[in-house]
């Protein structure tokens, strides 16, 4: 009995094992898959056939576009760390009147589902002269309200004792923000930037709204373009082409998987 | 306080307090600025692009602009009035409820029982955690692409699986009638193992003691389920139903790269729909009146879940 629990346990480790990794490993073998061979039935790719690569990468202009995801996702990942610890610094350490209900308006952001201010942003940025522009693609997505959150519960953690030893050293809030808070927080810090990588990298309805020229597209846009311009008839470089968008984010997630499940799950035990 | 201690403090010596109250006020006065600078840049961001908006939209749902020509013609109510008695904008609500419904359910039931599997003592455990996370933090064009293969009716996965169980399997994405379920399984693929790792941090936080007393009671499996664990969990039950609809109700870029809001109508759902309102039919009063509908729904689920959570939700 006992043995038949176990076994039926790693059954169903395996199901679930099996289910979720099938389109990724789907989406690899069918990238190197010969084009003739796409259109018979195997599990298993004929050989490695980079062909698809080849002419994935020759289908859509796939250079400028992987110039300007890494662009617009290093950008966009600093500039939010940047404002996050900011505010979140102010938040844990300093005073102001009114703190709490200001830090509730912060909060409140959290409330307002990108769909939303879609239209709305895309006219603000037409306004500002920034369509088709890095500062437009990036701009309206770098205020940051679970990232300062976060990196506030965090500091509010740190003891008041390693603030204060500093401040009786004569260190200024920046001179503590710099050399004490932020080293204390790496963990934290980490995690946050981590997970904004994934976000912005993977980031569709906002680059597809705010550009409109092949130079400005980034990768997941530029997939959609491929769509939308010759629809999918060759399979193997539509994959290969799926292959150039999760790549990076795949080899990313397995060496800091720990930090992005930690950041993208945080809510449900620090909300 | 302060007033006491510096009167008597200025009582025995005359002027040192004086300037030290002084540079206090300064320094609380700089402390203040400091506040204010730091908390500027997101501020600002807030402001013009999260707050903002809503009040945009709120001004252009009352107008029939076509988001180009200098003129913007107010319309009043009229918008509203228009979705409000159009079947087809109903149907999109419906459609939306529909599939943030399913893809809920399905993440709560299967997240959960995947939960419990992965809580066990097993080996390997952790990588299938991780694995079955993978897809949630994977491109949802990029995704959808291989899924727009596996759904493909001549060539695809699907077909071949189905078939050697001797079923047919229809066309899916672009048979009206399957679309949405075939959109259903791709965002069940894609947000279980999310669900799954975040239950697993809930059954971690599990006090051991009811356990072991609920069992020496002679409680069986599913009775230590339905009376402790299920209860105990729900504050992390209410953060993923939360969480999943806000996330159904924004769903996109799967949508775009499979089917487009189509075919037909059969998989426009309230983002689509907002999307396409904006920038096909260039409509900026339907699709603000539109966004706006959206949020109020999304803002009542979550007060009225949070009220629920209030009164029902067991705190360790």
């Amino acid at each position: 009995m006992k043995t038949l629990g176990a076994g039926l346990k790693y059954l169903g480790l395996i199901v679930v094992l099996v289910l979720a990794a099938v389109p990724i490993y789907w989406l690899l073998s069918t990238s190197v898959t010969s084009p003739e061979k796409i259109f018979q039935f195997q599990w298993f790719p004929d050989g490695l056939n980079w062909q698809n690569y080849v002419d994935g990468w020759k289908s859509a202009p796939f250079g400028a576009m992987y110039k300007n995801s890494i662009i617009v996702t290093l950008a966009g990942a600093l500039i939010q760390i940047c404002v996050a610890i900011l505010s979140a610094y102010a938040f844990a350490f300093l005073d102001f009147p009114g703190k709490r209900i200001v830090f509730l308006v912060f909060l409140g952001a959290m409330m307002v589902p990108g769909t939303v201010v879609l239209m709305p942003n895309f006219l603000t940025i037409a306004a500002l002269g920034w369509v088709n522009s890095y500062a437009g693609i990036v701009i309206p997505g770098v205020g940051s309200v679970f990232a300062m959150f976060l990196l506030r519960q965090h500091m509010l953690t740190l003891s008041s004792e390693v603030t204060d030893a500093a401040k009786v050293d004569g260190a200024n809030h920046l001179r503590i923000l710099w050399h004490v808070v932020l080293p204390m927080s790496r963990p934290m810090v980490v995690t946050v930037i981590v997970v904004a990588l994934v976000e912005k990298w993977n980031d569709f309805v906002w680059p597809l709204v705010s550009t409109s020229t092949d130079s400005m597209r980034t990768l997941p846009v530029g997939l959609l373009m491929i769509k939308d311009a010759q629809g999918f008839t060759n399979w193997g470089a539509v994959m290969a082409s799926s292959v150039f968008i999760v790549v990076p984010v795949l080899i990313v997630f397995f060496i800091a998987q720990r930090q992005i499940i930690a950041g993208l799950t945080a809510g449900a035990t620090k909300g | 306080m302060t007033v006491t201690d510096r009167s008597s403090a200025a009582t025995a010596e005359a002027d040192p307090p004086v300037v030290r109250s002084a540079s206090r006020t300064r320094r609380k006065r700089r402390e203040y600025l400091l506040f204010l600078l730091f908390i500027a840049p997101n501020a600002v961001l807030l402001a013009a692009f999260a707050y903002w908006p809503i009040v945009f939209n709120g001004i252009l749902s009352l107008t029939s602009w076509d988001m180009v020509s200098p003129h913007i013609p107010f319309v009043g109510l009229a918008n509203y009035r228009d979705m409000f008695s159009d079947p087809d904008f109903w149907w999109v609500i419906l459609r939306t409820i529909l599939f943030s419904g399913a893809v809920v359910i399905g993440c709560v039931v299967a997240g959960l029982a995947v939960a419990i599997l992965l809580n066990q003592k097993l080996r390997g455990r952790n990588v299938v955690r991780t694995v079955a996370f993978a897809p949630h933090i994977l491109s949802g064009v990029a995704m959808g692409t291989v899924w727009l293969f596996i759904f493909d009716p001549q060539i695809g996965l699907m077909k071949m699986v189905l078939g050697k169980i001797g079923a047919d399997g229809p066309a899916w994405m672009t048979d009206s009638n399957w679309a949405l379920a075939g959109l259903i399984i791709v965002y069940l693929w894609k947000t279980i193992g999310f669900v799954a790792v975040v239950y697993v941090a809930g059954l971690q936080g599990m006090p051991t003691d009811l356990y072991e007393a609920a069992k020496l009671d002679g409680a069986g499996a599913w009775t230590l389920f339905r009376k402790i664990t299920f209860p105990l969990l729900s504050p992390v039950t209410f953060f993923v139903v939360v969480v999943t609809i806000v996330a159904t109700f924004q769903a996109f870029d799967v949508i775009a790269i499979m089917t487009d809001g189509g075919p037909g109508d059969a998989t426009t759902t309230i983002s689509w729909y907002i999307y396409k309102e904006a920038f096909q039919a260039l409509d900026a009063g339907h699709a603000g009146a539109g966004a706006l509908v959206m949020f109020v729904i999304l803002i009542a689920i979550t007060a009225a879940q949070a009220r629920f959570m209030e009164r029902k939700v067991h705190y360790r």
